[in-house]
């Protein structure tokens, strides 16, 4: 399926990440957003206000973060593709309904334009420390998935991407951007609406009464049905059997939550976007999401002139996490080196990979702003050191 | 790699984010390079200096960030004081003639200077200042054409205003080659 030449704004572009996020949600068919505006991503949903009249969306502007996380949910269950946007305050107080639309299996689209914290921290800089709580932020075992742009350009192909992989597993996925990056402009090119594939939602065609909505088949991924459409449709946030209905007993949620789990867990492979830069033969491996990817690129090529094996493992998808590939690499390479900005969170992923046979070492920064290129430098060489 | 990295720094209102929006615009969007713009936000985009960074380059642009500005354009003295500072060796000042008293320059730097505030003002609104120095910063910077630049401020302008934005810029370019 082709986007919706209605939402498509073909040609070039000089626009900022925030713009081309609600350019990418459009595209992607997005017809429904709640939020709280919040600085840095308000210029996301500035945008969609604005936009949407014009091509049958419905914005609202709501009380808080945690009215507009359920809203969406509720645009979902009625039909619509729908996403929600903000930034480190207002994803905390989103947490519990991330867990409902990944206990519901709702899909749905949370964008979080990082900013420095805890709490309300630096409101109009970049961090990357909200990335644990995209992988653990809601209580309870589920599986997310999270990814991370590096530029505008990628804000809306990674936003396309997102809404896709939302349908195509029906869960949450985030949309990890940072400060830096939405407040960025630069050129981007929006495609012809018929060169744009989208996952549709995944409808059941069948009649009501054979539907039973949280039976998966082999792909453990349930079909769906509009709420009104004439099915008798429950969705609750309790553990539930195929009917939907509230099943209190150990196997039902066995059998529930593992099915949460295998249904991204089995398909990591298929999720997993990397891209790698002579890593074949690299000594060291520098391990980048997000706008890192860009400011360890002059350390690397330092680096390299200097006569060291360094490649660049630079993450599109974080969550899940490609362990496999880190796996790899750990059993042939002497060292990784995690620059990101805050204290450690996916370096944390690459050492339990790593599981001892190589260092993992963590470039850090507290956020504010990005890293000097010096720092991640310092970090290759320092980790040829004491081997 | 040729990367060259613009500061240009004002006061709110007097269009500072438009051009560097539009340099940046001209050449990434019509002189096919590669260019990254990033705005101040925070207090200091709301009232007092207010500033705006592009690079431009023949490549991709990795660190999107600039380390040492090679060409300024300023439009008032606050912006001078913060920001000249910061120009590097040999680098390329423009200041706005009658609102940028310039004092201590370090030697090396080539610094040029337009009353775009008058020549605005003659015709006829002071507002597109900031587009007389774009065709100022344009003829005598080198970084983008000429044409690609026009475009630019043809297209970045509120709509209605585009004849008397491109005369402001025509003014500013020939008052480069005087």
């Amino acid at each position: 399926m082709n986007a919706d030449p209605a939402g498509v704004l073909t040609g070039a572009h000089f626009i900022d990440g925030d713009h081309a996020c609600c350019e990418g949600a459009i595209a992607a068919g997005c017809r429904f957003v709640a939020g709280y505006p919040i600085t840095p991503s308000t210029e996301v949903v500035e945008r969609i206000a604005e936009r949407f009249p014009r091509v049958g969306g419905v914005f609202i502007q709501m009380e808080d973060e945690i009215a507009s996380s359920i809203a969406i949910q509720g645009a979902v269950w009625a039909g619509k593709k729908a996403m929600t946007v903000t930034s480190g305050p207002g994803f905390s107080l989103m947490m519990e309904h991330v867990g409902f639309a990944a206990m519901t299996e709702t899909p749905c689209v949370f964008v979080n334009v990082q900013r420095a914290g805890p709490s309300t921290g630096l409101p109009t800089q970049p961090a990357q420390g909200d990335m644990m709580q995209a992988r653990w932020g809601s209580h309870g075992d589920y599986q997310a998935i999270a990814v991370c742009p590096n530029s505008p350009q990628e804000c809306f192909d990674l936003t396309i991407k997102a809404f896709n992989l939302s349908e195509q597993y029906r869960v949450p996925v985030f949309l990890m951007m940072d400060e830096c990056v939405g407040h960025m402009t630069e050129r981007v090119l929006i495609p012809p609406a018929e060169e744009i594939s989208l996952v549709p939602r995944r409808w059941f065609l069948g009649s009501p009464e054979n539907y039973e909505p949280f039976r998966a088949g082999p792909d453990m991924v349930p079909q769906m049905v509009k709420a009104g459409d004439g099915f008798h449709i429950h969705v609750t946030g309790l553990t539930h059997d195929e009917r939907g209905y509230p099943n209190m007993s150990v196997p039902a949620q066995e059998k529930l939550v593992q099915r949460l789990h295998d249904k991204i867990t089995k398909h990591s492979a298929t999720i997993a976007d990397y891209v790698e830069d002579q890593v074949e033969g690299a000594d060291i491996v520098v391990v980048t999401y997000g706008i890192t990817s860009r400011t360890a690129l002059p350390a690397i090529e330092r680096a390299r002139k200097e006569g060291l094996k360094v490649g660049h493992l630079r993450l599109v998808v974080v969550w899940p996490f490609p362990e496999h590939r880190i796996r790899e690499l750990a059993s042939r390479i002497s060292a990784f080196v995690v620059p990101e900005m805050n204290m450690g969170q996916v370096v944390l992923e690459v050492e339990r990979c790593s599981a001892g046979k190589v260092p993992a070492t963590l470039v850090g920064h507290t956020g504010g702003t990005v890293h000097v290129p010096e720092d991640i430098y310092q970090g290759i060489v320092n980790s040829r050191k004491g081997r | 790699m040729a990367r060259t990295e613009i500061k240009i720094g004002g006061f709110g209102g007097q269009g500072v984010i438009l051009s560097g929006y539009i340099i940046g615009r001209a050449a990434s969007i019509y002189d096919n390079k590669f260019a990254t713009m990033i705005q101040a936000f925070g207090p200091e985009a709301r009232g007092s200096a207010c500033s705006a960074q592009v690079i431009v380059a023949e490549d991709p642009i990795a660190y999107p960030y600039i380390t040492s500005p090679t060409q300024m354009v300023l439009m008032s003295q606050e912006a001078f004081s913060r920001f000249s500072p910061e120009l590097a060796e040999g680098g390329l000042l423009i200041t706005e003639e009658d609102l940028v008293t310039v004092r201590n320059l370090r030697p090396g730097i080539r610094h040029l200077s337009i009353p775009a505030t008058r020549i605005a003002e003659e015709l006829g609104k002071r507002m597109v200042l900031n587009i007389v120095m774009m065709g100022f910063y344009g003829a005598v910077a080198g970084v983008t054409s000429k044409e690609a630049l026009r475009k630019a401020v043809e297209v970045s302008v509120p709509k209605g205003t585009e004849a008397l934005n491109l005369s402001a810029f025509e003014k500013g370019w020939t008052f480069a080659g005087r």
